[in-house]
């Protein structure tokens, strides 16, 4: 098997770009990521790219260069841009190529996401009554969570304040002015316990990633960044989902549970040797509750890690270092691959005023979907 | 006044919820899935709150089939014993008053409150103490 290397990484700006597709967007984030390697488009093997809701990414070739690429289309709900990660890595794993893309883009309308009950197996009756509603999953997640676990609502405030802290220092981010803790938590409520400071908002971007054989990076020079780990898992029983009729009295694991230890088992390291961390955060709780269900800590333990700040910039695990989804909103293909780029930039060391200090080594990056799908990479320099 | 879906009552009064038991695991869900692997199961009318939120802005419509005038409204997950837990609106009790763990019962609301021929759908209310 060979082992697969990050070696050009690109960004659109996140957030609202009225007048550009959310595909260009893409091409925007190939174009800098392949400037990035070092390489051509000429040169690139085969690319997987993800897109929700902003057409086929395949049709890019237009702007980018009739070559004949293989272009595999990827949609996966919330975990597209992972899947296409996940996709374009065993490409080269499996020693067929050795420079490959994967790109994720969209740009979704302002407002929650409209989704359908015909497209998530559900019966009609389910979206008349107001059910097909993201933010209800994430508030009754959550309430059962600092039920079960003693969380707080104060815990939920201090997840948006260092999100926005965060994101003033990325440049990729939408949101980047600091809200305090005061104004977070005495904001309009959006679904209890979350205020509108605490969820993300369906946005626009796109990001790109070149990977190569370990041999190809040392060709190219570039710094050998090594995908250790890239799993991405659908949901075992009992486990709670976006746009559940019902759930198991006997519950049981998460996507991201079996995402997680599978990757940590890959990479044959343990949670504890992760420098920085970007987790799903589509509401403030769900980083919180992520950071458990990737074994960052126990259930419960968060209430202290945020009140000492733990995952700070400078904290034991920074997470969330661009500001994530709260900061920079989600355009669903392409939220999975912000998070490996902005951990390819810690990685680096070209975090500038978000750099993680002391030169980590070791990067994670989760995603969650509905309806039950996750999807994990951890990256080591 | 209609119902919002079909088979999704029984017809016994008052009306329970119809769940469906899977054939082989036992597993219960809710509504019960046209496949023959399950056999529907009238599911009990009584429960304690699992969770909840507050529904505070208009869903999107289509699909929503609610009044366009909105109001905010509850929803939470109501466990009901060694059954399964099912989502569903909550009424007759304050925002405030809700809480995780209270007792509930099954009944029907309109959709929409001020409609001449509502749609109806389940919710759970607070349970009387004398009801059993």
């Amino acid at each position: 098997m060979n082992d697969v290397c990050v070696v050009g990484i690109g960004i659109h700006r996140f957030g609202r770009t009225d007048g550009v597709s959310g595909l260009e967007q893409g091409v925007v984030a190939v174009r800098q990521a392949l400037c990035d390697a070092g390489v051509e488009w000429k040169d690139i093997q085969f690319a997987y790219g993800a897109s929700d809701a902003a057409g086929n990414p395949d049709t890019m070739v237009e702007w980018l260069g009739l070559t004949g690429v293989q272009f595999i289309n990827v949609r996966n709900g919330c975990a597209a841009g992972g899947s296409a990660l996940f996709s374009a890595q065993m490409a080269i794993n499996s020693g067929q190529f050795d420079l490959g893309l994967a790109v994720g883009f969209d740009k979704h309308p302002r407002g929650a996401f409209n989704a359908l009950p015909s497209e998530f197996n559900l019966p009609d009756w389910y979206g008349e009554a107001g059910y097909m509603i993201t933010t209800q999953f994430f508030g009754t997640k959550i309430m059962r969570y600092m039920y079960e676990h003693g969380i707080s609502s104060i815990t939920l405030g201090r997840v948006a304040e260092k999100a926005f802290r965060n994101a003033v220092h990325a440049p990729h981010a939408w949101r980047r002015e600091p809200v305090d803790l005061a104004t977070i938590m005495s904001a309009q409520m959006v679904s209890d316990p979350y205020t509108k400071f605490m969820f993300c908002s369906p946005a626009e971007g796109g990001v790109a990633l070149i990977l190569a054989s370990e041999k190809k990076a040392r060709e190219l020079g570039k710094p050998i960044i090594r995908l250790r780990a890239a799993t991405m898992r659908t949901r075992p029983p009992g486990s709670f989902e976006v746009f559940a009729p019902s759930l198991d009295i006997n519950r049981g694991w998460s996507a991201t549970k079996l995402a997680a230890s599978d990757a940590f088992k890959i990479a044959g390291i343990g949670p504890e040797d992760i420098d920085v961390a970007q987790l799903q955060d589509t509401d403030s709780g769900a980083e919180i509750m992520h950071m458990a269900e990737n074994g960052f800590c126990r259930d419960g333990e968060q209430e202290l890690w945020y009140a000492k700040g733990f995952t700070e910039i400078d904290g034991k695990l920074p997470v969330n270092t661009d500001g994530g989804c709260l900061a920079c909103g989600e355009p669903i293909g392409a939220s999975g691959l912000r998070q490996v780029y902005e951990n390819v930039v810690q990685l680096r060391g070209d975090g500038g005023g978000r750099q993680v200090p002391g030169k980590p080594k070791t990067a994670y990056s989760h995603v969650y979907g509905a309806p039950g799908v996750s999807a994990v990479t951890i990256l080591e320099r | 006044m209609r119902f919002i879906a079909e088979r999704l009552l029984t017809d016994d009064t008052p009306p329970r919820l119809i769940g469906g038991r899977n054939r082989v695991s036992g597993r219960i869900v809710f509504p019960c899935p046209s496949s023959d692997e399950y056999e529907p199961l009238p599911l009990q009318r009584h429960g304690t709150l699992w969770s909840y939120t507050i529904q505070r802005y208009r869903p999107k419509s289509p699909p929503y089939a609610g009044p366009e005038k909105f109001e905010p409204w509850p929803v939470g997950y109501v466990e009901l014993p060694g059954e399964v837990i099912v989502e569903a609106r909550l009424t007759g009790v304050a925002f405030e008053d809700i809480k995780i763990g209270m007792a509930l019962e099954l009944t029907q609301i309109p959709l929409d409150s001020e409609a001449h021929d509502p749609v109806m759908i389940f919710a759970f209310q607070p349970k009387d103490p004398g009801d059993e």
